[in-house]
């Protein structure tokens, strides 16, 4: 492992997870549980075909590889598939009840960044791929706030497979946690920091429209309105209003439907 | 630094290498030959910037009003015009008061000249080489941006980055641009700049596939305009209008496969934030208050059927489709999806 250049954190953590997860660029990835990866039907479909070195390279993320045995070519290719079979078993990993609480963590202190839209006050991001093949796409991030993609800053980043995170995992976590679905408008008060953190520890927080329904929120959703000496600008405002319309009628829908169930719409 | 107020026949050039010695990077050498202007451009986080002509900030017309805003006027003038101080410059405290008096002064005079058609073009220029950067989301594919102020007022807002495709606006990707102030730019520029070079903004509506252009043309009455969407011969009906071809894709939640049904708690709320109609004249159904007009409140009832059934025939304008709401996203949109879709949302939702 010293020959990887991973400077000094990699001394006092002999794991190979604990010292792949604190290489730089790698801030996006959580630390998988050994005991999931050793279960092997969670590796069910992974394979040589699948991963080049498969054993050796499953054997060096588990760190029962004798490394010394190897000539620093193979070592080089087992350690390359390591990180790959790594980010497919992670893809697996996240969106089990274990993986999404870690990434909750995760997202609660903004490691996926925060969303570059201004009206989404620094909402925090989760990362999320455009496919589940690898050698697709690059992962790219989701803000649950105005529900868009955004690429990240960081080319260190933009350069990590889709595949490793899979195009489920944010909307599973909001699923299973719902009552962290960020609201639409400003955060109420304080900084969004806080926000996260109070919704959080309450268990509750920022879902709006009485805590449980989220049929109208995109009302309090703020847009930007291009204006000049102060006066709309006419091809903009139209679109606005369009999308005002398409955005009422979805509540209208929604909340037919919610009266037909005669209960909120959870 | 107020004892070291220079003497009358100091070079402003020295004198402004003092004060920015004491503030940050200013390379001792090169200021001797740089006006001021150009040596503040240049500077880390301020690319942003296009160098105002100096005709422009000598007309007094062009700075009304400005007097009242800048401390320092007068010296702060000096100094953004490279003109010797006069005598009298030694009254001032301190030379670093004129040094931020003269970038107040210069970022307002900015936001005037930018206003103009040549401050435009001097601007178009950076714009095409890119100097604004690209927008962050994925479906605007790196669609060049404009910086943008939401403040016409100094000290409100740090400057925001609008791009023309989505028409939102974003936070500059850098931290070295949260000092520049957004009333630099103001908030008239960026619409002011679409309005002037529509070529550069996309078009309101945007039809999905290349394969549905023939089948919405079609639909097209010929009284409404012979409009070919998309492909080469892209024209926006409305000649003040973006003539850019929209990068209209809008993303789609999807848990295995499956969109993630509206009907769900966590179901996408926003879809609408990106989305545009197909055809230009769509955007007249909707009235002044942004409701859909009287003879299109079926529409509603249409798309409600859609939510429960998951098979719309909408007949909107005359034209029967599956799947109004998600036709313009995907290549991949099989019929049972949508159903699908439900399924796992609300199950999962109820937990």
């Amino acid at each position: 492992m010293e020959d990887l250049s991973t400077g000094s954190e990699s001394d006092y953590s002999n794991s190979w997870i604990s010292w792949f997860l604190s290489t730089k660029g790698n801030e996006y990835f959580a630390e998988v549980d050994e005991d999931y990866i050793l279960d092997r039907f969670n590796l069910t479909g992974l394979n040589g075909e699948v991963v080049q070195e498969y054993s050796r390279a499953l054997n060096l993320i588990t760190d029962t590889l004798d490394e010394e045995s190897l000539d620093d070519d193979v070592r080089e290719s087992v350690e390359t598939s390591a990180r790959f079979l790594y980010g497919l078993i992670h893809a697996r990993y996240i969106v089990t009840s274990r993986g999404l609480s870690k990434m909750l963590e995760k997202y609660r202190k903004a490691d996926f960044g925060r969303c570059p839209r201004v009206y989404c006050y620094s909402q925090p991001l989760l990362p999320v791929g455009l496919s589940d093949i690898p050698y697709q796409k690059a992962v790219k991030l989701y803000c649950p706030r105005c529900e868009d993609i955004y690429s990240p800053k960081s080319n260190r980043h933009g350069s990590i497979d889709g595949a490793y995170f899979g195009t489920t995992f944010p909307h599973m976590l909001f699923m299973v946690y719902p009552q962290m679905i960020p609201g639409k408008g400003q955060p109420v008060g304080s900084s969004s920091v806080a926000d996260v953190n109070r919704s959080l520890v309450a268990g509750q927080g920022r879902v709006e429209g009485g805590g449980v329904s989220t049929t109208s929120v995109a009302t309090k959703a703020e847009r930007y309105e291009p204006r000049i000496f102060g006066f709309k600008v006419n091809e903009d405002a139209r679109l606005s209003r369009w999308r005002t319309a398409k955005r009422d009628a979805q509540i209208t829908r929604l909340e037919n439907l919610e009266r037909e169930q005669g209960q909120p719409n959870l | 630094m107020a004892s070291s107020a220079p003497p009358p026949e100091l070079d402003p050039d020295e004198l402004e290498e003092e004060a920015f010695d004491s503030s940050s990077q200013a390379s001792s050498t090169a200021t001797s030959t740089l006006t001021w202007i150009n040596w503040y451009t240049s500077l880390p986080g301020h690319d942003y910037f296009c160098d105002v002509h100096e005709d422009f900030i000598e007309d007094d017309f062009n700075l009304t009003g400005l007097q009242a805003m800048v401390p320092f006027f007068k010296e702060a003038l000096e100094m953004v015009l490279d003109v010797e101080p006069e005598e009298d410059s030694s009254k001032i405290p301190d030379v670093s008061i004129v040094e931020s008096s003269a970038e107040l002064l210069y970022g307002l005079v900015h936001q005037r000249f930018i206003l103009t058609k040549v401050g435009l073009s001097c601007m178009v220029e950076k714009y095409e080489a890119g100097h604004f950067g690209a927008c962050p989301r994925v479906f605007c594919h790196a669609t060049p941006v404009l910086p943008c102020g939401r403040a016409d007022m100094p000290g409100i807002d740090t400057v925001k980055l609008y791009c023309p495709n989505c028409g939102d606006i974003y936070t500059p990707p850098s931290s070295k641009y949260g000092g520049v102030d957004g009333a630099f730019f103001g908030t008239t520029f960026s619409p002011l700049f679409f309005q002037q070079y529509p070529e550069l903004h996309s078009a309101p509506f945007f039809a999905s596939t290349p394969s549905t252009i023939p089948a919405s043309s079609s639909r097209v009455s010929p009284s409404d305009s012979p409009v070919p969407v998309g492909g080469s011969t892209f024209t926006n009906p409305n000649p003040h209008g973006g003539q850019k071809s929209a990068l209209g894709r809008v993303y789609v939640p999807r848990i295995y496969g499956f969109k993630v049904s509206e009907r769900a708690r966590s179901g996408p709320r926003m879809k609408w934030l990106r989305e545009r109609p197909e055809r230009a004249d769509e955007l007249d159904n909707v009235d002044w208050k942004g409701r859909f007009k009287d003879g299109l409140a079926s529409n509603d009832q249409d798309d409600l059927m859609q939510g429960q059934a998951g098979i719309l025939s909408r007949d909107k304008s005359g034209k029967g489709k599956l799947f109004d709401d998600e036709d313009d996203v995907e290549e991949d949109d099989e019929s049972e999806a949508e159903e699908d879709g439900v399924g796992p949302g609300i199950d999962a939702a109820g937990i």
